[in-house]
């Protein structure tokens, strides 16, 4: 990729390409249920699965987890300097303090943003996602795009977010190719001084502890 | 394998287009996929196994189809060489055979002991003296294997230092083809953007990724 940024995005403006576009039609979607339907009742009758677990299943991750556990580890991490040393040290027991563990959140990293540097989390081989902390992934982070890209052109995926870097900030990039699952503790933002832990809950967004966005300080 | 999943790297895939106010699931066949999975998966195969099952799908039908299309494509293949629905069933969706299984399916009251409780990977046996220390400088061995891996092309044959060393893990390349855990060291290793992609890059950036030991030399 070259450095010169005056032609930055013209390679990233090319048409729709009808064979990238997700098929996802009605008739298409018709189909798709249809034959998820049909290999559910194929599964229960065969004894793998129950329709009532699936269920149950399903409810969890729809209200049980999402990326507000992770907003609150990194809120007690910015008012409380010993927890933040044990999270940086070993995540997996410091999440796990919150009450935050399991599935896809077996092995914790985290990660510290700093003014000069700046980490961001990928999986370019398919879509390892630290669950517990932040839910189920968004479709972007799933995608052919920020997969392929973020690995050899990190500050231009960051741009496609809003986000341009300085050039002295260093960015790391962590490839999430096992079964360690990486969240980035972003940087407090000016102006939340006298914050109390739940207000600085609110602020953390998803894409802050993914590592393609800042927290942005609270609206004046 | 030197699949199409194997996509670090690429830059013809066009701008990141994040989704406003996107909900967890797009569509109820997908909540349905996503459970089944994660229910009836660990019956049918390995975590490793699975990632196997869609690396092998149709690379045209990979890149056009969505994350959870990858899911039961998966799901479906490995019912069928596993032996638990017949091809016929899965084209017919009626049920020929009728379970033998002794124990019956999951009930929902386990469900958040299973989420909760995870499915750690890290391992007491097998390999767990570490051949590398944090600092030591290695290269990615370029390795083609034709199965199940996850060493990515774009940093075979590249020099790095070991960043952290995570422990034993569960090794991917044996386990996704049943020829066990075989657990060996994980390490995080640190290659230079400039190592990676040349002397156009930042001088600055840096990349992480978890390479077992049997992906790395010395250096």
């Amino acid at each position: 990729m070259s450095n010169d940024h005056s032609h930055g995005h013209s390679a990233h403006e090319a048409p729709p390409n009808p064979y990238l576009e997700k098929h996802a039609t009605p008739e298409q979607t018709a189909a798709l249920e249809k034959r998820v339907q049909a290999l559910e009742s194929l599964l229960v009758a065969k004894g793998l699965v129950s329709s009532e677990t699936l269920d149950k299943l399903v409810e969890t991750y729809e209200n049980d987890l999402g990326p507000t556990n992770g907003a609150r580890v990194v809120a007690r991490a910015w008012v409380d300097p010993a927890y933040k040393e044990r999270l940086l040290k070993d995540a997996t027991a410091a999440i796990g303090e919150l009450g935050f563990s399991g599935l896809q959140g077996e092995h914790m990293v985290v990660v510290e943003n700093t003014p000069d540097i700046h980490h961001m989390v990928v999986c370019t081989l398919c879509s390892c996602y630290p669950w517990p902390v932040l839910g189920l992934p968004p479709a972007w982070f799933k995608d052919a795009a920020y997969r392929s890209r973020s690995v050899v052109d990190p500050r231009g995926v960051l741009r496609d977010f809003g986000l341009e870097l300085d050039e002295s900030t260093a960015v790391k990039v962590w490839d999430s190719s096992a079964e360690i699952r990486y969240m980035v503790l972003p940087e407090r933002p000016a102006g939340t001084e006298g914050m109390s832990e739940e207000e600085l809950t609110v602020l953390v967004s998803r894409d802050s502890m993914i590592g393609v966005a800042k927290v942005q300080p609270p609206a004046a | 394998m030197n699949g199409v999943h194997d996509m670090g790297g690429m830059t013809c895939y066009g701008p990141v287009k994040p989704e406003e106010n996107e909900p967890i699931f797009h569509a109820e066949w997908e909540k349905r996929v996503f459970a089944m999975t994660m229910l009836g998966m660990g019956q049918l195969d390995t975590l490793d196994g699975f990632r196997h099952a869609i690396e092998r799908m149709d690379p045209a039908h990979y890149l056009s189809s969505t994350y959870y299309e990858h899911w039961l494509a998966a799901l479906e293949t490995l019912a069928v060489e596993k032996g638990v629905l017949t091809p016929e069933e899965l084209a017919t969706g009626v049920a020929t055979e009728t379970s033998k299984r002794a124990e019956g399916p999951l009930p929902p009251e386990a469900v958040p002991a299973v989420v909760k409780g995870g499915a750690p990977c890290n391992r007491a046996e097998g390999r767990l003296t570490p051949r590398f220390s944090v600092g030591d400088k290695v290269r990615a061995r370029n390795l083609n294997p034709t199965g199940h891996t996850r060493l990515p092309r774009y940093v075979r044959g590249k020099n790095g230092v070991i960043d952290q060393v995570h422990g034993t893990f569960v090794y991917p390349d044996t386990n996704a083809h049943g020829q066990g855990e075989q657990p060996q060291p994980l390490y995080s290793v640190c290659f230079s953007a400039q190592e990676l992609w040349g002397p156009d890059t930042a001088t600055t950036d840096n990349l992480y990724i978890d390479l077992w030991e049997d992906y790395l030399d010395p250096a």
